[in-house]
């Protein structure tokens, strides 16, 4: 799987997140979501079938997330990390390449 | 040239809050504190008061408008009592976690049911675990200061949490006494403008406030609510002492009447106090040996100069207007919590007396020194005690 472009943003948060308590809990950093993992309430998840995709781009503008970056190519590529499993990309894509299939995890 | 004038407490409470020159006010009108934001409304109105003044569809909505500007970095203000302070109890607790200095005039009235409009404390003593500070004021006079006082606290660096400031229904609230009313500069250099360091909105530095905490960072949010009130026991005395530097009218977290060889100590908070000298002043003549204090402070609860008082008593006397079902008075767990782990303590009774605006006369305290006087002489006594119940009606 292709390396998410957010892999920087998410070492600098990591990074510059800091662990000390500010009055009033403020996060004072932009991006702490990016540190916080929202896969991990995910219920279904997309199935990408590569074969059938034609590289229409729908899923990757239409994820509200967004959890859908494209590789080189220009294929999707799912970050399961902050898929939330909403079932839009799957809704959108017009040759049924993205299947919404139960997280056996 | 300050003004000697005379006026209600709740008109004390909304002159306190135009000295202040709070940014926003967002109030709704509720028995018996209804008047702070109709004079406020009309401060704004005349001009006298720059200030936004946000009329809201409930005592939820006021404080949630308070948060809202207060987090934007501007002085806020409002006034409530009883079933209104009760629905602003969830936002309460947002406004110490999030460490905003909204200060809030409280005017002391029973909670329902019953409905009863009159003066008791259980609102105020109910919302004593949010983190706020409270402070309660004796006479008119004491609410127009305790106010200014409680902003100069609140908006410390060290301290930052909300306060209110209680006043007794009726007691105070619609009874006019001479109150001074400060200069607008004396004020002005005393509180100054208020400046947030932490929390407000500055497009070129974006911030999350009200954030969600994991288990991981939660426990020490509410740490630093602690903390804060820790602090804020000696920015406290600072604050009196500036004042009292300042306006020539001195405040004690814990003010002693008469109690260098009380042999019983009558403790008591808000109007009582006055009512409770009195009584100690009787006493004396009758040989006596009696003292009172009041509570100027309620929380952060001042346990040294508790522990101080205890020293000079045999019994304490608890006077308190509210009740913590099956265990007393809520200063009765709070004094017994102070006083618990010293070797050499005082006999602590409780007296649960005054609630849904009773008058507390002498005849009651008779009733409460009668008791206090058992435990005095190694007696058996009871130690919570409901002074002034008809027990015929039940």
């Amino acid at each position: 799987m292709a390396e998410s472009p957010f892999k920087a943003d998410i070492e600098r948060v990591q990074k510059e997140y800091s662990e000390k308590m500010t009055p009033g809990a403020i996060a004072y950093i932009p991006g702490s979501s990016v540190v916080n993992k929202t896969g991990s309430w995910r219920v279904f998840m997309p199935e990408f079938n590569r074969d059938k995709c034609t590289r229409c781009f729908l899923c990757y503008i239409y994820c509200p997330e967004p959890a859908i970056y494209l590789d080189e190519e220009g294929y999707p590529v799912f970050d399961y990390d902050y898929c939330k499993g909403c079932g839009i990309c799957a809704n959108e894509c017009p040759v049924d390449a993205i299947v919404m299939v139960r997280e056996t995890k | 040239m300050p003004i000697r004038t005379v006026m209600k407490a709740n008109e004390a409470a909304a002159w306190a809050a135009k000295l202040a020159k709070p940014k926003v006010i967002a109030a709704f009108p509720i028995t018996p504190s209804t008047l702070v934001p109709e004079k406020i409304s009309e401060f704004v109105a005349n001009g006298e008061l720059d200030a936004e003044f946000i009329k809201v569809e409930s005592e939820h909505s006021a404080i949630s408008a308070c948060v809202g500007a207060s987090a934007a970095g501007v002085r806020t203000f409002t006034a409530t009592a009883s079933q209104g302070l009760a629905l602003m109890h969830e936002v309460i607790f947002i406004a110490a976690g999030m460490r905003l200095p909204i200060v809030v005039a409280v005017g002391n009235r029973a909670l329902s049911a019953p409905i009863n409009i009159w003066n008791d404390w259980q609102d105020s003593i109910s919302e004593r675990d949010t983190g706020w500070l409270q402070f309660y004021a004796e006479n008119n006079q004491e609410a127009l200061d305790l106010i200014l006082i409680a902003f100069k606290v609140a908006e410390d660096e060290r301290v930052l949490l909300p306060a209110m400031v209680g006043f007794d229904a009726f007691i105070l609230t619609h009874t006019v006494e001479p109150v001074e009313i400060p200069d607008q500069e004396a004020v002005d250099e005393f509180l100054g403008e208020y400046e947030p360091k932490y929390a407000y909105l500055d497009p070129a530095k974006p911030i999350t406030q009200g954030t969600l905490a994991f288990p991981a960072h939660y426990m020490e949010a509410r740490y630093t609510v602690w903390e804060a009130n820790e602090n804020a026991k000696k920015v406290i005395d600072e604050v009196f002492a500036e004042f009292e530097k300042r306006f020539g009218r001195k405040y004690q977290k814990v003010e002693e009447y008469r109690t260098d060889d009380a042999e019983i100590i009558f403790v008591t908070m808000g109007s009582l106090a006055g009512t409770v000298k009195e009584y100690v002043d009787h006493l004396r003549e009758q040989g006596v040996r009696a003292g009172a204090a009041k509570l100027t402070v309620y929380r952060p609860f001042p346990t040294e100069e508790v522990r101080e008082l205890a020293k000079k008593a045999k019994v304490i006397a608890l006077l308190e207007k509210n009740v913590t079902f099956s265990v007393g008075g809520a200063l009765f767990q709070d004094f017994s919590r102070a006083l618990v782990n010293l070797d050499e303590r005082p006999k602590v009774v409780d007296f649960i007396l005054g609630l849904g605006g009773r008058d507390v006369t002498f005849k009651d305290l008779d009733e409460a020194l009668e008791i206090a006087q058992k435990a005095l002489n190694g007696e058996e006594f009871d130690e919570v005690n409901w002074i002034g119940l008809r027990k015929e009606i039940l």
